[in-house]
């Protein structure tokens, strides 16, 4: 179990492993959400109170949970690099950051989106769901800028850590808003005392849509996990034999 | 096909939130494959550059 576990975070193993898996993770993804996307759209029944705009959860739910996910994998793999040193960790954390900004970018988007026929207006300001979401958006953007402003990787790793671990307060605050406040956002569909509030013509597509989405993001984090190991392994000897054309090795 | 493409006169927002999902979902594929292969070059002019001829 333990040296599974070791030779997964040597980077040369991780790197070739997690060109494997990419491709499967790709084409999983992809079969649930087109399966989710054509079920959604054109089998699903209307809602009662919603019409066809309700449809616009096939996209939000999924953008959203793993915009929070993704905050999740950032900030716990961080700590675990700042606790155990263990390199592949800030690797991912690092890897996790654009990736989430990106899925929070489409949660308030389509979230704008649905919220301009169903409450009358794209954005309200002091909402605590939305509020707390745009609050992540720029908790992604300042964890990159810092990064991105610090030259010695070892030293971006540790002070963007510790921006990721305090920024992930907002976390819960951002779940249970629409519990603790009022909010114009609706109450949670699925995770919710009594199990899920919708019925399952409406729930399968909205299942098949978060399984697919999780494993086109995990083909996605995984992708610029291996980017991010190549260039922290840019001095080791794999790399030069990697990078390098075979007859060039001298 | 235009019931469809009505969407309950909701085609806009319902369009429009699945068109945005996958124009932002390629372009993470496509800016995740670029830097990497931006990377794996800049990684190579490096190691070259150390290399005695």
């Amino acid at each position: 179990m333990w040296t599974f576990f070791h030779k997964l975070a040597s980077p040369p193993h991780f790197y070739d492993l997690a060109a494997k898996f990419i491709p499967w993770f790709a084409v999983i993804g992809s079969v649930f959400v087109i399966y989710g996307t054509v079920a959604g759209l054109f089998l699903a029944p209307a809602d009662y109170q919603q019409g066809d705009a309700f449809r616009i959860i096939y996209v939000h739910v999924p953008s959203a949970y793993l915009s929070m996910m993704a905050y999740m994998i950032m900030a716990v793999s961080a700590g675990i690099g700042l606790i155990w040193r263990i390199k592949l960790s800030h690797a991912v954390a690092a890897a996790a950051a654009p990736l989430g900004a990106w899925f929070t970018f489409l949660a308030l988007m389509t979230g704008s989106i649905w919220g301009r026929p169903m409450w009358g207006t794209w954005w309200e300001w002091g909402d605590p769901r939305l509020t707390s979401e745009l609050i992540m958006l720029f908790l992604y953007f300042g964890y990159m800028a810092l990064r991105a402003a610090i030259d010695d990787t070892a030293k971006a790793d540790k002070a963007s850590a510790v921006l990721a671990l305090v920024g992930a307060v907002n976390i819960p605050i951002i779940h249970f808003s629409v519990e603790w406040w009022s909010s114009l956002h609706q109450g949670a569909t699925l995770v919710r005392e009594g199990g899920p509030a919708i019925q399952t013509g409406m729930l399968y597509p909205l299942l098949a849509m978060i399984f697919g989405f999780t494993f086109i993001f995990g083909a996605l984090l995984l992708g610029r996990v291996r980017t991010e190991v190549l260039f922290r392994e840019r001095r080791s000897r794999w790399v030069r034999k990697l990078v390098l054309p075979a007859g060039d090795l001298g | 096909m235009s019931e469809i493409l009505d969407m309950g006169n909701y085609g806009a927002y319902v369009w429009s939130s699945f068109g945005l999902t996958l124009i932002v979902l390629v372009a993470c594929v496509i800016q995740g494959r670029n830097r990497h292969k931006s990377v794996f070059n800049d990684v190579r002019t490096r190691i070259r550059s150390m290399e005695p001829e």
